[in-house]
């Protein structure tokens, strides 16, 4: 979805906290997942990477200085004869508050790696009489910047999304000795929940070292009275012990206390470094006895690039997003994408259903035909049987009685006390011979009722 | 522009160092899912790819088991640690995929359940309030398991393939080739390929602006190598006392890891140490983007037609106040 990133797992860095039911194996000898990361750095290199920096502070404070002290001179390209303090060139948005927003983009390549590098100047910062709105063109501006990639990343078709957004901002603070001004506190309470606030003592060769500790102790006394959120490098238990040291020992020096130069000046031992030479003695930018200069750098570039970015999208962008999104009345309606896709397969589904249930109503009737035909047929046989005995028997029965008539009549045709005995029997046998019919007639009447 | 090679060490280079380090303390989510019926070789196959037994065969054990009569989906996650890396591992196996008599809509399930990780993937983009680092469960593979022996591709086969290389990336290997030699395995091949491009039937990996000439290269031997002709196994066989992974028949023995005998070994590197990252990208860049675009697109539709039906039913009250859908911008937004 976006270049370059994998976006999988917990946002901070707890362990394999998302998928709690996943179970831990063991593999037989090397398998090779191992090289993703690997893949994606070749990819990464080859896209390259973005990175936006926004310098806040009164002219005079030696940002532009500082921004070309860090990248060696790429940005600001110094013409002989100029310094730093000659107005420059670039993409200008006039604002009414009389803070200009001006941007300044340069592509740099180091041992294969391209950075896209943006740095947001602010000329007119504080320099007016009236600095009360002087943080809102500064503000406005970096949240029209997530606008721009809310839009981009909510467009139909995301193939190229351009990723302007602020990923730092160095905020200079004049070297008073008196902790914040009125002007700092109202800039950095306005400004920290939409971006990486990095506070930077400007022109620290002011100051001797211990009255940089004070004021360091001052401003962070400040900082914390009015909760205000600065970036501090973190560790967590991936590192190990040496980066842990080494991200406590920067985050010791915060604010940083720095000096920039264009300009190179020679040591005693001859050697050639940036520095700025005063009568008194030469104030080197890369001795970090002299000046906290090292470690920005070393954190803004060498060691937080990358988190400095992450945390530019993960935390701050999102809340930004969150936060419009809630406001503009956005509910998340989600029925609407169970529809679409479920649907057509729901008719099929539906279809098949309909012609399976077809299926077996077919077969089941038939088989119920089948079944009555069968019983049908058994019934009507023992019917035809009975009928048949029935005949028989009644056949029997009159030849029975046709031969008892017979035998009667002889009897009563010659008169003896036999006859009358003979004709009582007979008269008996008659009696008893009409029970069976009636028995037949009564089985008939029970079978009936099986139909 | 041209970019200027830095003359003094900035050392912003080391950006991707930083890069690496935030990406061992996420790890990342792959998902693979095993279409073919059973019998192919599925879990072996898995197993093998892994070295490890992640997952059971689901076929059956006795007579009294039952033949199922639909597609299951059964996903199974577990958790791979190698030199640090980590990785969320889902093999999703589909049991009863074309083991019946009838196999129409037999892959109805599986589309199914590949579609429904992209729309909770683009749900959970789209809520006000998301975690941004969402769980991936969006299918990153699909090994499509082909018949050895057949003469290039069953009908059931062109039917899902056509289905499911619209959705992820599919690999086609053919499991237990172990029945074929190599000149019957290269015709079988050659057929295979035709006849996917008759069907425009288009496998991973596809090709791209963004190559090098050594992606090119890479990828045209992949192709070369499609429908990978491999032979899986578990069990770890003794062959002059060194331990060889392979199967022992009566004429010989097939060693898994010997490229003579087999593709085991490009397919697996192929899946995990080269093309591992381009897989995961090409899901979220190709095959999710495609389908949120057409997702998209039809709330318009259907919002687009809610509101002409409003407003050609003269104001009747039901289209009148819809509930924006999803973050739509409405208002332009200033650009910078």
């Amino acid at each position: 979805m976006r270049a370059g990133t994998a976006t999988v797992g917990p946002a901070n860095g707890g362990g394999n906290g998302s998928a709690g039911a996943a179970k831990k194996k063991k593999m037989n000898g090397y398998v090779g997942f191992s090289n993703y990361p690997n893949q994606q750095h070749r990819r990464s290199i080859k896209r390259g990477f973005n990175f936006t920096l926004m310098v806040v502070g009164e002219s005079g404070l030696g940002k532009s200085t500082l921004i070309n002290t860090l990248f060696e001179s790429r940005v600001y390209p110094v013409k002989d004869g100029e310094d730093s303090s000659t107005p420059r060139n670039g993409a200008q948005v006039a604002s009414p508050t009389g803070v200009d927003i001006t941007s300044v983009s340069a592509d740099i390549v180091e041992n294969g790696v391209k950075l896209r590098l943006s740095v947001v100047d602010t000329p007119g910062f504080g320099d007016s009489v009236n600095n009360d709105e002087a943080w809102r063109p500064i503000l406005e501006n970096i949240e029209s910047r997530f606008d721009a990639y809310l839009a981009q990343e909510n467009r139909v078709n995301r193939s190229k999304i351009v990723d302007n957004r602020v990923n730092v901002l160095l905020y200079f603070i004049k070297p008073t000795g008196h902790g914040l001004r009125a002007m700092d506190i109202e800039f950095m309470k306005h400004l920290h929940t939409r971006v990486n606030l990095v506070p930077v003592i400007a022109r620290a060769d002011t100051l001797t070292p211990r009255e940089v500790e004070q004021f360091k102790a001052k401003i962070l006394a400040d900082i914390n009275f009015h909760g205000i959120h600065i970036f501090k490098p973190v560790s967590d238990h991936f590192d190990d012990p040496e980066t842990i040291s080494d991200n406590k020992a920067i985050a010791g020096k915060i604010p940083f206390a720095v000096v920039g130069s264009e300009q190179y000046v020679v040591r005693s031992d001859g050697t050639r470094v940036r520095g700025r030479q005063y009568p008194w003695g030469v104030i080197e930018v890369e001795n970090e006895n002299h000046n906290d200069f090292v470690a920005l750098r070393q954190m803004l570039l060498r060691t937080h690039m990358e988190e400095l970015r992450d945390q530019t999208d993960v935390s701050l962008y999102e809340s930004y997003r969150t936060q419009k999104l809630l406001a503009l009345g956005h509910v998340q309606n989600n029925s609407v994408f169970r529809e679409f896709n479920p649907r057509r397969q729901q008719e099929e589904e539906e279809r098949l259903h309909a012609a399976k249930m077809h299926k077996l109503e077919a077969e089941m009737s038939a088989v119920f035909k089948q079944k009555v035909h069968e019983k049908e047929g058994k019934l009507k046989q023992s019917e035809e049987e009975l009928h048949s005995r029935h005949q028989t028997m009644k056949l029997t029965l009159e030849k029975q009685r046709r031969d008892l008539e017979e035998k009667k009549s002889r009897f009563t045709q010659s008169d003896s006390p036999q006859v009358a005995a003979a004709a009582a029997a007979a008269n008996a046998a008659n009696a008893s011979f009409v029970d069976p019919a009636q028995r037949m007639a009564s089985k008939d009447k029970k079978k009936n009722r099986f139909f | 522009m041209t970019a200027p090679e830095v003359q003094d060490y900035v050392g912003f280079d080391t950006i991707t160092q930083q890069m690496e380090r935030k990406f061992l303390k996420r790890g990342f989510n792959l998902n693979v899912i095993l279409v073919g019926e059973s019998g192919m070789g599925k879990s072996t196959l898995v197993n093998s790819i892994f070295s490890t037994h992640l997952v059971d065969s689901q076929g059956r054990r006795t007579a009294q088991e039952v033949i199922r009569k639909t597609t299951e989906i059964l996903p199974v996650t577990q958790t791979l640690d190698e030199n640090g890396v980590r990785v969320r591992l889902t093999i999703i196996d589909t049991p009863g995929f074309g083991d019946q008599c009838n196999n129409e809509g037999c892959w109805v399930q599986v589309i199914k359940y590949i579609k429904d990780q992209h729309a909770a993937y683009l749900e959970r983009e789209l809520k006000p309030q998301r975690d941004r680092i969402i769980n991936d469960t969006r299918v990153h593979a699909c090994l499509y398991f082909l018949n050895p022996g057949s003469r290039g591709l069953r009908p059931l086969d062109v039917e899902v393939l056509k289905r499911l290389t619209e959705v992820t990336n599919v690999i086609p290997v053919i499991a237990k080739s172990d029945s074929m030699t190599l000149d019957e395995r290269t015709l079988f091949k050659r057929r295979v390929k035709e006849e996917m491009s008759f069907h425009r039937i288009s496998v991973y990996p596809y090709s791209s602006e963004d190559d090098d000439d050594e992606d090119r290269m890479l990828n045209a031997s992949i192709r070369e190598l499609v429908p990978f002709a491999v032979v899986g196994s578990e069990e770890t066989i003794d062959v002059d006392d060194k331990p060889v992974r392979g199967r022992r028949h009566g004429w010989g023995v097939i060693n898994i890891f010997d490229e003579t005998h087999c593709d085991f070994v490009h397919l697996r590197n192929f899946m995990l140490r080269t093309h591992l990252s381009d897989l995961v990208e090409v899901t979220a860049q190709r095959h999710y983007e495609q389908f949120r675009t057409s997702q998209l697109r039809q709330i318009k539709e259907l919002r687009a037609q809610q509101a002409a039906a409003a407003a050609a039913g003269g104001g009747g009250g039901s289209g009148s106040s819809q509930p924006p859908v999803g973050p739509l911008p409405h208002q332009p937004m200033a650009q910078v």
